[in-house]
């Protein structure tokens, strides 16, 4: 089983490198989509199942698909890609090793982790998921659609072909009138 | 099934926090590191993954369902973030023709 945990980190690990050193925006999706199913290995490692179902369907099904459409739809390759400076680029790599470092650090101060119930083997089933999501949970659960209607609402706004010409933009030539044959009365 | 019971008393649980640290890092590095803004947003997916795992695990660990509704509630979140960031990509490819996150800093002064 350790084995098994070991194999999806590295996984997981290795395609979050490649996403980020990628030069091409089509191959960052691709292995971001290999770390996200490694993520849901771990889930089912974690013996939650209704987790890893959702993860593949939402993340790998829905949202890993929009990322690919949008960048098929843009056309974005390796020859419109823009890249950092090499300062920026030590800078970003040395920010997040410290962070790392900070955060490892706080762990080795850290206290002991207790288990705050019994163990129960039936956690991450469907079943008392689903019983705790729809009794204790359920306001947040209802909400949740609103949030999904405005974030509908948002993206046909925002994705609207504006209506006011800029300056620049080239002047159409004008339609061309359509002959309408008149009906007698 | 009972060896997936087993499982989650095998694995300590501090792997599951270091690999998660690791993820958020990579993440947080990237999103530095790159200027395309569909990558930005690819490495928030990273960070938010790397907090799902670790809700996970605790939730697993304490043996209480309650952490994954959470990690439920996040991943709907993500994915509206996610419509509406990729709908704000597709306007600045239409307004000012680049995917370069450093065209956008008219606000920045």
């Amino acid at each position: 089983m350790l084995y098994l945990f070991y194999l999806f980190a590295v996984i997981s690990v290795l395609s979050a490198l490649m996403v980020v050193a990628a030069r091409s925006p089509v191959n960052s999706v691709i292995s971001l989509i290999v770390c996200f199913l490694s993520i849901a290995g771990h889930y089912i490692l974690l013996n939650a199942q209704f987790l890893a179902a959702v993860h593949i369907i939402v993340y790998t099904g829905a949202i890993m698909v929009l990322f690919l459409f949008v960048i098929m739809l843009l056309n974005l390759n390796k020859i419109t890609e823009p890249s950092k400076t090499l300062t920026t680029r030590i800078a970003a790599v040395t920010a997040g090793a410290l962070f790392l470092f900070t955060l490892l650090g706080a762990l080795r101060q850290g206290v002991q982790i207790t288990a705050a119930k019994e163990f129960d083997g039936s956690t991450g089933l469907v079943k008392s998921v689903g019983q705790s999501l729809f009794s204790e949970f359920l306001l947040p659960f209802e909400m949740s659609s609103v949030l999904f209607l405005s974030a509908i609402i948002g993206a046909v706004m925002l994705g609207r072909k504006d209506r006011t010409p800029r300056e620049d933009a080239p002047t159409h030539p004008a339609p061309v009138e359509r002959r309408t044959k008149k009906i007698p009365a | 099934m009972d060896g997936m019971m087993t499982a989650i008393r095998v694995i300590p649980l501090e792997h599951y926090i270091v690999l998660s640290f690791i993820l958020f890092s990579i993440g947080m590095a990237g999103a530095l590191f790159r200027r395309n803004t569909i990558i930005i947003l690819m490495c928030l997916e990273l960070m938010f993954n790397s907090v799902n795992l670790l809700l996970a695990a605790f939730s697993a660990h304490h043996s209480d369902p309650g952490g994954q509704v959470f990690v439920f509630f996040i991943m709907l979140v993500a994915a509206a973030e996610v419509t509406v960031g990729l709908a704000i990509l597709v306007m600045m490819k239409r307004n000012v023709d680049s995917v370069d996150i450093n065209q956008l800093n008219r606000l920045k002064w």
